[in-house]
């Protein structure tokens, strides 16, 4: 028989994160701080108009870019909390999650050969993604020392004459950094003496610690060059509902609208439905989340800082960073012992880029008590692993 | 910060205040002032613990009663309110729009204490026209927690 598959596809790694999952999964009694979703129900109100409109039989397929009443609110949301304008017939599109964004997008965008500038560590679909749809990725390496932001300096030594696209993930995941307006104002220099474009993917926008999420989008001059992805699965807790969406200049909108339609047709309906419950009537409930992360996310500073355990503080999305280079161990190998010895599990670092060698995720999308006891575990292992060393 | 540390503690009234410092980032002292000055004010009345009797041994019945009275000129409902609420049986007196007038809750021991609190004490006030007793039967919820059913963590343990 012929082989199946692509050469394209095989050489594209599996995410790194799947080794641990199937570890984590045979260990039945494991603590896990190794989510990428909140553990929050969706709010009520939410959920209830999801019900309600399965009740009243809207099991209809939306228009493909998405129900209006929901574009309209996704701009009304970013006219509020970015004063950016766009346009709900043109400028937006309803996405299966930020994730299906983050796909047609770079499928819109790039051709044969274009470099699309991923920084690092961050999430693990741009790569692949970048891939599948024919760019090349060229990685940043983000450093310690600048708490994981990307300066304009690192931007414009990766440019070449092929650059096209910059991927910016902040509020990020999984280091918990910003990027705070002084720092987008550096950067976005750079962004036009280029002419690059930006994919902003600020599903963690919601949850920053320090001061509002400001948008790249928001600058002078940025807007008709970014595509600004966000959803609902952080914010409001509706990871399950696989909803986001992405806005930008038209002409790139409608053409991610295309591949959307033929690929996927339109977002789930239900879900889009509660989501214009979300934006309407949402804000407290985000508010209280964001209240109950922070307080978990001083709690683990803390906890790191009894430890003596190096930790910038992050002040973005809900995972922390921690250094562990002075144990002398890889990520995995931390990883893979703490989870044997103390059955708690963390991800390596490097499971979101090569430069995450030395660190872990760690996230507090858990109960405060929850956290309480991995700490605990933590310091033993931590004591434990400088005890050897001496 | 009064806010914050208000809705904190009415969830958990035995977190010390060292943990309270770490959690809102702000220190120990201001915030053993704050507490001061909110228990000062009357703002913080007093720290309870919510009981799910139904899980032991001790029997007690709890009831609603609507009463509905006739105000009295110059004090309205105040102390009619005051010879209700003087009653150690009666947990809280509510003044209340709508079709009746004070909502009373009451704890005894058996219904037969109810009942004769309502008959004999509650009903013969002066002021008092009727009353509706509602006992109750199962407490889902209180005070904002759901006491019927544990929710377990059913995501999956490691997500990217």
């Amino acid at each position: 028989m012929r082989d199946p598959l692509s050469q394209q596809i095989r050489d594209i790694k599996p995410s790194g994160i799947r080794k641990f999952f199937d570890i984590v999964n045979e260990m039945e009694d494991a603590i896990s701080l190794g989510v990428g979703e909140p553990d929050f129900d969706t709010p009520w109100h939410i959920r209830d108009e999801g019900i309600y409109s399965l009740e009243k039989g809207r099991t209809f397929y939306t228009s493909n870019s998405g129900l209006k009443e929901l574009k309209v609110e996704i701009c009304n949301y970013l006219k509020r909390t970015q004063n950016l304008t766009y346009d709900f017939a043109k400028d937006v599109i309803v996405t299966v999650g930020g994730s299906e964004a983050i796909d047609i997008a770079m499928r819109a965008m790039l051709d044969p050969g274009d470099e699309v500038l991923i920084p690092q560590p961050s999430y693990v679909s741009y790569e692949p993604c970048c891939i599948l749809a024919g760019g090349k990725p060229v990685i940043i390496n983000l450093k310690h020392e600048n708490e994981f932001r990307l300066t304009a300096a690192e931007l414009e030594e990766a440019i070449t004459d092929k650059t096209k696209l910059l991927v910016l993930p902040y509020p990020n995941n999984p280091t918990g950094a910003i990027m705070e307006k002084k720092d987008l104002e550096e950067i976005r220099e750079v962004i036009i003496k280029h002419d690059l474009f930006v994919l902003s993917d600020e599903i963690y926008a919601e949850l920053t610690y320090k001061e509002k999420h400001v948008s790249i989008a928001s600058l002078p001059g940025m807007q008709e060059r970014t595509i600004l992805i966000n959803g609902f699965s952080k914010a409001y807790a509706m990871t399950g509902w696989r909803l986001g969406y992405a806005v930008g200049p038209s002409e790139i909108i409608s053409q991610m609208t295309k591949i959307h339609q033929f690929a996927i047709m339109c977002a789930p309906t239900t879900s889009q439905y509660a989501a214009v419950e979300a934006l309407k009537n949402g804000d407290a409930d985000v508010a209280k989340m964001r209240e109950a992360y922070n307080m978990r996310r001083r709690y683990l500073m803390h906890a790191f800082s009894e430890m003596g355990l190096e930790c910038f503080e992050p002040y973005g999305a809900f995972y922390v960073f921690p250094c562990i280079k002075e144990f002398g161990m890889t990520s995995d190998e931390f990883a893979t012992r703490f989870l044997q010895e103390e059955k708690v599990a963390v991800v390596p670092g490097t499971a979101f880029g090569d430069c995450g060698e030395g660190f872990l995720r760690i996230s507090y999308a858990y109960s405060l008590d929850n956290l309480k006891i991995a700490m605990e575990h933590m310091k033993r292992f931590v004591e434990k692993l400088r005890a050897e060393k001496k | 910060m009064r806010e914050q540390l208000l809705s904190i503690i009415e969830k958990n009234s035995r977190i010390d205040i060292s943990e309270l410092a770490i959690l809102m980032g702000v220190p120990e002292v201001d915030l053993a002032n704050e507490l001061k000055k909110l228990e000062e004010e009357g703002v913080i009345c007093g720290y309870h613990t919510l009981i799910d009797w139904e899980k032991t041994n001790v029997e007690k019945v709890d009831a609603l009663i609507e009463v509905r009275v006739t105000p009295q000129r110059g004090q309205g409902f105040d102390s009619i309110a005051e010879r209700i609420y003087k009653y150690p049986e009666v947990n809280s007196v509510y003044l209340i729009s709508g079709g009746f007038d004070l909502l009373v809750t009451i704890e005894g021991k058996s219904l037969k204490e109810v009942s004769s609190f309502v008959t004999d004490k509650l009903s013969t006030l002066e002021t008092v026209l009727s009353t509706a007793t509602h006992f109750v039967l199962k407490k889902y919820k209180d005070h904002g927690t759901i006491l019927t059913k544990k929710y377990a963590d059913e995501r999956m343990k490691v997500t990217p």
